[in-house]
């Protein structure tokens, strides 16, 4: 995977897979505490409890489609390369949280990306699951939240393409404003 | 408009448009729209499929063709990344892989318009997709 948001894209599967109905991803970094952090929260049906200690094992997967699972082993691997780990904690039927520790300024880390796309195909995709992305620096938190943009503006679906970009664009905005870094920047109009 | 940089501003826009009549109203009846899934898998993502549904999201709005497009997770055909599936109103859903932006556009100038079949349909024996998770 080129970027964080792409790692966050595929984790998120995992979650949607999970029949969760509400995500929240939240990044926290800092370069002052040399720290970049990625969880990812979801209330599905967790992941049985037969599996959770060996799912970073790519040959742990509860598909049938193929015989190897490759998304989470794939994070470990990023977050290791930079001094990192990565964290699960499960339960059947409450839930599920992944979370993923980086070196802020190790060589090997990733850019962020282009997480607002991320978030503009994921809440496009998933018209029945609430997302909450949360993203914490050394200047400022930002909040954005679909339940809350959708009451906001009175509507039931955010899926038109045109109000896509402009939250996209909006989640950018804020991003830049708290000194969010590398991450991709497409101005909005 | 400036620049969007909150719910306010959000707001203010999609009123603006709404007092223009520029937001279409879609009729959301699935059986007669155009319905575009992207495999969303590990292997689909790291081959550009994130790419190929913005794209998709773009341009079926932008050719003004009634469609909706969402994902899927993996459809089992990680060799040929990023696929597809395309289901026109009242027909078989035909996969398509290795969809590329060339491929894509052709997809929609020539399948979605036009019912003319182009280059990369994986052959399947059709159960669903969703049910083969
Ligand atoms: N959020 C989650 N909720 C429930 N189960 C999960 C979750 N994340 C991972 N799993 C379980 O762990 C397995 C391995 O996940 P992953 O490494 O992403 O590979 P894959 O998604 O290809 O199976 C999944 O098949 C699933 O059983
Ligand atoms: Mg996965």
């Amino acid at each position: 995977m080129k970027s964080l948001a792409l790692n966050i894209l595929d984790i998120v599967q995992n979650s949607i897979r999970a029949r969760a109905n509400e995500i929240t991803i939240r990044i926290t970094e800092s370069s002052e505490e040399d720290i970049y952090t990625i969880e990812i929260r979801d209330n599905g049906s967790g992941i049985p409890d037969g599996i959770i200690d060996n799912v970073t094992d790519p040959f742990v997967t509860t598909r049938t489609t193929r015989k190897i699972g490759m998304g989470l082993p794939l994070l470990r691997h990023h977050a290791e390369l930079t001094g990192g780990s990565l964290k699960i904690k499960s339960k059947e039927g409450m839930g599920t949280e992944i979370k993923a520790t980086f070196s802020f300024r190790h060589l090997d880390r990733q850019p962020l990306g282009d997480i607002t796309g991320v978030l503009k195909i994921i809440i496009a995709a998933n018209p029945g699951i609430d997302f909450i992305y949360n993203h914490l620096t050394d200047k400022g938190e930002y909040s954005f939240s679909t339940r809350e943009t959708k009451e906001y503006l009175e509507t039931d679906s955010l899926y038109e393409n045109s109000l896509l970009d402009d939250i996209a664009g909006m989640i950018g905005e804020n991003l830049k404003g708290i000194g969010a870094t590398g991450f991709d920047y497409r101005g909005n109009v | 408009m400036s620049k969007i940089s909150s719910l306010a501003d959000l707001r203010k826009k999609r009123e603006e448009l709404q007092a223009g009549m520029d937001i279409r109203i879609r009729a959301l009846n699935p059986e007669n729209i155009v319905q575009v899934k992207v495999a969303m898998a590990t292997c689909g993502i790291a081959s550009g499929s994130k790419t190929i549904m913005e794209f998709f999201l773009e341009q079926l709005d932008r050719r003004n063709i009634e469609g909706v497009v969402t994902q899927t997770g993996c459809m089992g055909y990680c060799y040929a990344e990023p696929t597809i599936e395309v289901k026109l109103p009242g027909q078989d859903p035909v996969v398509f892989g290795f969809v590329d932006l060339k491929r894509a556009d052709q997809i929609i100038e020539k399948y979605i318009k036009t019912g003319e079949l182009v280059d990369g349909i994986i052959p399947v024996n059709y159960q669903t997709i969703d049910l083969k998770e």
